[in-house]
């Protein structure tokens, strides 16, 4: 035994000579050290690492057996929407890496938002982790690309039918629109060529600086350290060696504890694959179940539910203005809607970052964002109504000001002093 | 932080109260029949199979779907090949027909779509797709103003005519939008009723024939995660003893 471990050793020692594995090992595992406090909300980093690498692998085995086709089969079926099909009955555990991948498409976008909740409850795009989270909305909005991309190729009525009204929104910018709608799509209308470009950006273009995204996330993190539920920094108490007081050897403490995570998450994310994959409509939507007509426009056409917060933003904006087209300023305010939270770390004033230390109107204007997001998605999946539309348009105003409002609320806030070390998060998790 | 949270489900909760109302306000209401389940009884959908063999598969095809993976519902490859296999050489071929797709457009106004997913396309807020099916092929009226003579309360204006009309017999709308049967078939509108409902619980097999695969299988996906549940919470417990 002991013949073998000296053995491992030396063969460690070759390696690190020539590439830093056990430096990096232990900067980034072993001897990055995390606050102890970390809490529920926490799980959710290792997760969408964990749905990121689902989606790529799965969606390796998809390619192998996809065809980015629009063309028609002998039945006339398009090819496209035929081979997802092929996937689901004819290819050897087909259904499993499809549902698989459609439901990993769902659960990404459950992950990130709470991903993204979670750094908004306690402070952590302040100062010093500003890159971070710029990093991390960049993330996101290729994520958006990814699923905008994605959602096209299995080629049914919404795939095709959605794709058409998000791309025409571009021609809505003055001068250069209908030229750049023209551009994107590759085609006067959504089709073939269309379809074979979504498909190489969804499989290549976008995953590749998604990746490497989030590698910049997390050298960002590693190297200002990580913020925890009491918004302190844990650097600035440390022992004689240099470590933090509060922060603990990041594995195996929380490379066991995320394992605990990671399995509770598959057990929902089986619930969904395995019992329930179409979600009752929202995460497989059933007019993508007919084949794309370009001919047969469908009565109502929704985005999938994790873009109607900002769909809804976009039909809420109905005034023209300085004579350009309601519809412009309407994909303005969408733009506008997603990427806002970029701003975060300038616009908040208040001198505690967590939740658990800020005054009432923090949180009054959070819980009315938070409420806002959910109507706005919700009304993005019906049709409009006048009644309808003023209730999105009301709810775009308290979206918007929880932010602009922000560099004033959150100074004029009564903060409680916060702690000199982390604090027991009180769920028990910890102990 | 705790306070906050119960603050924001209270509140979302009240929110979402009202919301509904909202969604019900405008949409045109479709009213559907609950369509039986016959997803765990082979002969009925082994009738279902035969309906649909002789019935839909000249003008619909379903050409995702093979004849051999009929074994599901309990058929053997000879039974399939002597009593289904109408318009294919061999089992393991798919549901395909020779209607020719733009002489079929000349002759209905609009080719005959695939079948094999219909089940999971028809599907909506008012019910699932076997309820659409269930209810659209028992809502076939006469109506002389339609060139094929037949209308649908579920389906305006449909394209295709009362195929299943010999058996289910003639029904017309009266005044207050209720059908009744003017010409009793050769079947009572119960028998009917009961192989419709075959024929769709066929159909919504079809739509994705490892459905029962899939669930019996999540059982058994969730019974190893919830022993792997266990042993991680042991294992998390075991490490973090010593933080305090």
């Amino acid at each position: 035994m002991s013949v073998v471990n000296t053995k491992l050793k030396d063969l460690l020692g070759w390696v690190d000579e020539r590439f830093p594995l056990t430096s990096n090992w232990k900067a980034h595992l072993s001897e990055y050290y995390a606050p102890k406090n970390f809490n529920f909300w926490y799980f959710f980093g290792s997760l969408a690492l964990l749905v990121l690498v689902i989606q790529i692998v799965t969606g390796i085995f998809l390619v192998m057996h996809f065809k980015p086709d629009a063309s028609l089969n002998a039945a006339g079926v398009p090819v496209a929407f035929a081979s997802v099909e092929y996937i689901m009955r004819d290819v050897p555990w087909g259904w499993l890496i499809r549902y698989m991948h459609s439901t990993g498409a769902s659960a990404f976008f459950i992950v990130v938002y709470m991903h993204m909740f979670r750094g908004m409850l306690y402070g952590s795009y302040r100062k010093p982790r500003e890159l971070i989270w710029i990093f991390g909305m960049l993330i996101f909005l290729c994520l958006m690309a990814e699923a905008f991309f994605g959602y096209l190729l299995p080629w049914g009525q919404m795939s095709y039918w959605g794709a058409q009204v998000i791309v025409n929104l571009f021609s809505a910018i003055p001068f250069v629109g209908p030229d750049l709608s023209l551009w994107i799509r590759g085609d006067y209308v959504v089709g073939d060529a269309t379809l074979n470009r979504f498909f190489a950006f969804h499989v290549i273009a976008v995953p590749l600086v998604l990746v490497g995204l989030v590698v910049a996330h997390i050298l960002a993190l590693h190297e200002v350290g990580s913020n925890n539920p009491d918004g302190i920094e844990i650097k600035k108490k440390k022992d004689a060696k240099g470590i933090p007081l509060d922060g603990i050897p990041f594995h195996p403490y929380y490379t066991v504890k995320d394992i605990m995570g990671v399995v509770v998450f598959l057990m929902a994310f089986s619930l969904i694959v395995f019992f329930a994959p179409e979600v009752g409509g929202y995460f497989l939507e059933y007019n993508n179940f007919f084949p794309a007509n370009p001919l047969q426009t469908p009565p109502h056409i929704a985005p999938v539910w994790y873009f109607t917060p900002f769909y809804s933003i976009l039909r809420a904006v109905t005034y023209p203005l300085f004579g350009i087209d309601a519809k412009f300023w309407g994909v303005v305010a969408m733009g506008a809607s997603a990427m806002i939270f970029v701003l975060l770390p300038w616009l908040d004033r208040s001198p505690a970052k967590s939740i658990r230390y800020r005054g009432p109107i923090y949180k009054t204007f959070l819980v009315a964002f938070v409420i806002s997001f959910f109507v706005l998605g919700y009304l993005g999946v019906l049709p409009q109504t006048p009644v309808r539309t003023l209730i999105s348009q009301i709810c775009s105003v308290i979206y918007f000001a929880f932010f602009l409002l922000m560099p004033i609320y959150s100074s004029i806030d009564k903060c409680k002093p916060e702690p000199d070390r982390v604090t027991s998060s009180g769920h028990g998790v910890n102990k | 932080m705790k306070k906050l949270v119960t603050s924001l489900f209270i509140s979302l909760a009240t929110s979402l109260l009202f919301v509904p109302s909202l969604a019900m306000a405008s949409e045109t209401e479709l009213h559907l029949d609950r369509a039986p389940d016959r997803s765990g009884d082979k002969a009925a959908l082994q009738n279902g199979a035969k309906i649909f063999v002789n019935y839909c598969l000249n003008c619909h095809s379903a050409s995702y779907m093979r004849y051999n993976r009929l074994q599901d519902i309990g058929l053997t490859d000879q039974q399939i090949k002597d009593n289904l296999l109408f318009t294919a050489d061999k089992v393991g071929e798919s549901m395909s027909i020779t209607m020719r797709r733009d002489e079929a457009k000349e002759w209905f106004g609009i080719a005959p779509p695939d079948l094999t997913v219909i089940a999971r396309a028809r599907a909506s807020g008012f019910g699932s797709g076997a309820d659409w099916l269930y209810t659209y092929l028992r809502g076939f009226y006469r109506d002389s103003e339609r060139p094929t003579g037949w209308n649908n309360t579920v389906f305006e204006n449909v394209g295709m005519p009362h195929v299943l009309w010999e058996l289910q017999g003639e029904q017309v709308l009266g005044e207050d939008h209720k059908l009744t049967l003017a010409t009793p078939g050769k079947m009572k509108p119960q028998a009917y009723d009961d192989m419709v409902a075959d024929l769709v619980g066929f159909l919504q097999y079809m739509g994705e024939p490892g459905a029962a695969k899939r669930k019996s299988l999540g059982w058994i996906v969730l019974l190893f995660l919830g022993v792997l549940f266990v042993l991680a919470y042991a294992l998390k417990r075991e490490y973090w003893k010593d933080i305090h």
